[in-house]
């Protein structure tokens, strides 16, 4: 990967990216076990190369897309992004990758299309979590397509400039801020476009407490746990509590997408 | 049982203060290695967790005193009360973290409490251990008789599953640990019903 131009255009002064340690040895990342530590031990092994993006459903060029060959169209920037898991705790992480919408637009999105939705890879040989039925594999996660287009909303091929550690969701994973950390699905091979709102893996498993937008949202708990507060990972062992904002912080770019939606019914 | 029997000979010699003491370490180790990083990036939660994990399992062994005497003729019950005040302490330090290092407000642990039906259950777990804990004692024995205090200390039997339970609602996914657990608590327990039955057909 290339040294990257000029910071993203949407880091804020003041963001301080959690550390290359922290970001890469605490992941979420179920196909590789369900300890936080499991990822980074257990990923290893997954063959990266070479890869494919499938992208199929009401696309103008559906097919199977070389890793290589989406790279080599887009231009990839740093965007340091606020990330937000579910499970309450924060970091800051400063990917590296491109918009969503380039590669959407590249492969035609017919105008009956209204969601996106998302897998990642199924290879139970190299992902030993896959093996145990803790959710129904493969991952698979959705958007509606105005999320999916949205500026904010990239796909990350890598983070501080260096390509994408396996735990993270090598080689190509999805990032949408705004929302809860599993919405951003990893290690993406499949892109379908929809005119129907498509499963989601979290909310198959719990249908009331991951909801299909899971908009990061101070003033919607989860069931077992108030997401009001969160705690900024890295802090050691009297790390603070500090308030969660709305649209995790980029309220500004995404409510308008919500305008007269009841965020409550759709959490 | 001839083994037993020399087992529980030589058992007859060791005191019960240094349970109360090696099941600390374990205690004081992971305070140590939250604090220098050795829980990784995230210590609060890893604390609060392997506090939890081995309160609930020194608890599981506590509970397995009796039906190991019934099995092997093995008799550990010089080390239950020990045994019993040791996991009683890793779930205090547990709630302890949770409060302190993890909640940070008084307000946010009553509101969790009422809320959440998991922490609900753990706490009532805890509620229940507590005159456990307390009455663990000689003096307290002799105070409230052999009897009444025997019947008061069967609330282990619900205490330690409630701790089980309240593991298993806290997991995402399908997860065969906290299942596991739970499934060894009720073993336990369901040996014990067993034993009951044949003492009073007896």
């Amino acid at each position: 990967l290339s040294v990257l131009a000029a910071p993203a255009h949407s880091a804020e002064a003041g963001l301080e990216p959690n550390t290359w340690d922290e970001i890469t040895s605490y992941n979420n990342f179920y196909e590789f076990g369900t300890g936080k530590e499991d990822p980074k031990r257990n990923a290893g092994q997954l063959t990266t190369d070479p890869w494919a993006i499938q992208i199929d459903g009401l696309v103008d060029r559906p097919g199977s897309y070389d890793l290589g060959d989406i790279l080599s169209g887009v231009s990839l920037e740093e965007r340091i992004y606020r990330l937000r898991c579910v499970e309450a705790w924060s970091m800051v992480v400063p990917w590296v990758g491109f918009e969503l919408a380039d590669l959407l637009n590249r492969a035609g999105v017919q105008p009956s299309a209204k969601y996106v939705a998302f897998q990642t890879l199924l290879r139970p040989e190299e992902m030993p979590g896959q093996r145990t039925a803790i959710l129904d594999w493969p991952y698979v996660e959705g958007l509606r397509l105005d999320e999916a287009m949205h500026p904010l909303t990239i796909l990350a091929t890598g983070l501080y400039g260096k390509e994408m550690p396996n735990q993270n969701g090598a080689p190509i994973r999805l990032v949408v801020p705004w929302k809860y950390g599993f919405k951003s699905i990893k290690s993406v091979v499949r892109i379908t476009l929809t005119d129907a709102q498509p499963p989601t893996s979290w909310n198959r498993y719990a249908p009331n407490e991951y909801g299909f937008y899971s908009n990061v949202n101070p003033e919607v708990d989860h069931p077992r746990w108030s997401q009001a507060t969160e705690r900024r990972i890295g802090g050691g062992v009297f790390s603070p509590r500090v308030p969660t904002r709305m649209f995790n912080g980029y309220a500004e770019e995404v409510a308008s997408l919500y305008d007269g939606m009841d965020l409550m019914g759709n959490f | 049982m001839m083994g037993a029997a020399r087992i529980n000979r030589a058992l007859r010699r060791v005191p019960a203060w240094p349970v109360y003491v090696v099941g600390m370490v374990p205690a004081v180790w992971f305070f140590w290695l939250g604090a220098t990083g050795g829980l990784g990036v995230e210590p609060i939660t890893a604390l609060e967790h392997r506090l939890g994990l081995t309160g609930l399992q020194v608890l599981i062994a506590s509970l397995a005193v009796t039906p190991l005497r019934r099995v092997s003729g093995i008799d550990l019950v010089r080390f239950r009360r020990a045994l019993g005040l040791v996991g009683f302490f890793y779930i205090a330090l547990h709630l302890a973290v949770w409060l302190i290092l993890d909640l940070q407000s008084w307000q946010r642990v009553w509101a969790d409490i009422l809320k959440r039906p998991y922490i609900t259950i753990g706490m009532s777990g805890f509620l229940l251990l507590l005159p456990l804990a307390l009455t663990s004692n000689t003096l307290a024995v002799r105070k409230l008789g052999p009897l009444r205090w025997r019947r008061l200390h069967r609330l282990a039997y619900l205490a330690i599953p409630l701790g089980a339970i309240h593991f298993v609602m806290l997991a995402k996914g399908w997860q065969i640990a906290p299942l596991a657990y739970l499934a060894a608590i009720l073993g336990l327990l369901a040996l014990r019903i067993r034993g009951l039955r044949t003492r009073a057909a007896a």
